[in-house]
């Protein structure tokens, strides 16, 4: 059976590359109480609160998004 | 294309994208109603230690809140609130914050002093025990220690069901 070389390479290198990545398991995303700095003002990227929450309230009628513009601020507190 | 080559490729993606789903797989933990505390105190303002269910408490009403936090600054009024008109019934609240830094939580306080008992949890332990996933996040307790209810977030509309809770579980015998 001819095999290339790049064939050849290919299962042993995934297999080194699920060891590596099955260390990620461990990676967990920020927990609710540890989002802190992200709740700092200059770390939201909108500029204007109001112009934020109208963009906001156009994603989460249209799409039914939501989070993923700060932290900490007006509403439930929730993301 | 050799048959055995295309079967070894087929073998490598699916044990990579097997792998990728693995490590994207979150932990989750969440207090039932009926539960037990997974804690039973934590630390307070000095070295010593607040009980989460003091045993004497008709409903504990356990808050998790920190200084960042937004909706936190306005639950503060409400809860002392709910201390005033409760607390001879025997509603008990604590609130447990979970700032990394003690003056953070300090400041907080000195804006919007606390009728009702702290607690300080600064590495998260016991907020992951309880499994917070939002901020704030707060627990009502029965007499009995066990979860009645989990309440996700703050807002002033919610005050009312809050409210109506806290009657309801002070109201059981």
């Amino acid at each position: 059976m001819q095999r290339s070389k790049i064939s050849r390479g290919v299962l042993p290198g995934v297999l080194a590359a699920c060891a590596t990545l099955a260390g990620c398991s461990a990676w967990q995303p920020p927990q609710a109480w540890e989002k802190g700095t992200l709740a700092r003002p200059d770390m939201s990227m909108g500029g204007d609160a109001l112009s934020q929450r109208f963009e906001q309230h156009i994603y989460s009628s249209k799409e039914n998004a939501s989070g993923g513009y700060g932290v900490g601020g007006g509403g439930c507190g929730c993301n | 294309m050799n048959p055995s080559r295309s079967m070894s490729r087929r073998l490598a993606a699916m044990l990579f994208g097997a792998t990728i789903l693995a490590a994207a797989m979150p932990s989750a933990y969440a207090l039932d109603p009926g539960q037990s505390l997974p804690i039973a105190s934590v630390a307070g303002s000095d070295a010593n230690t607040v009980p989460l269910v003091d045993g004497k408490a008709r409903a504990t009403y356990i808050d998790f809140w920190a200084s960042w936090c937004g909706p936190c600054r306005q639950s503060f009024p409400w809860m002392n609130r709910m201390q005033d008109k409760f607390g001879a019934k025997g509603l008990r609240i604590v609130a447990v914050n979970l700032d990394t830094k003690r003056a953070d939580a300090q400041a907080f306080l000195a804006q919007l002093p606390a009728k009702f008992d702290l607690g300080f949890d600064n590495g998260g332990a016991v907020a992951r025990q309880f499994g917070i996933r939002t901020m704030p996040s707060s627990v009502l307790v029965g007499a009995d220690g066990k979860v009645i209810a989990v309440h996700h977030g703050f807002r002033e509309e919610a005050e009312a069901e809050l409210e109506q809770r806290i009657a309801e579980a002070l109201a059981r015998p």
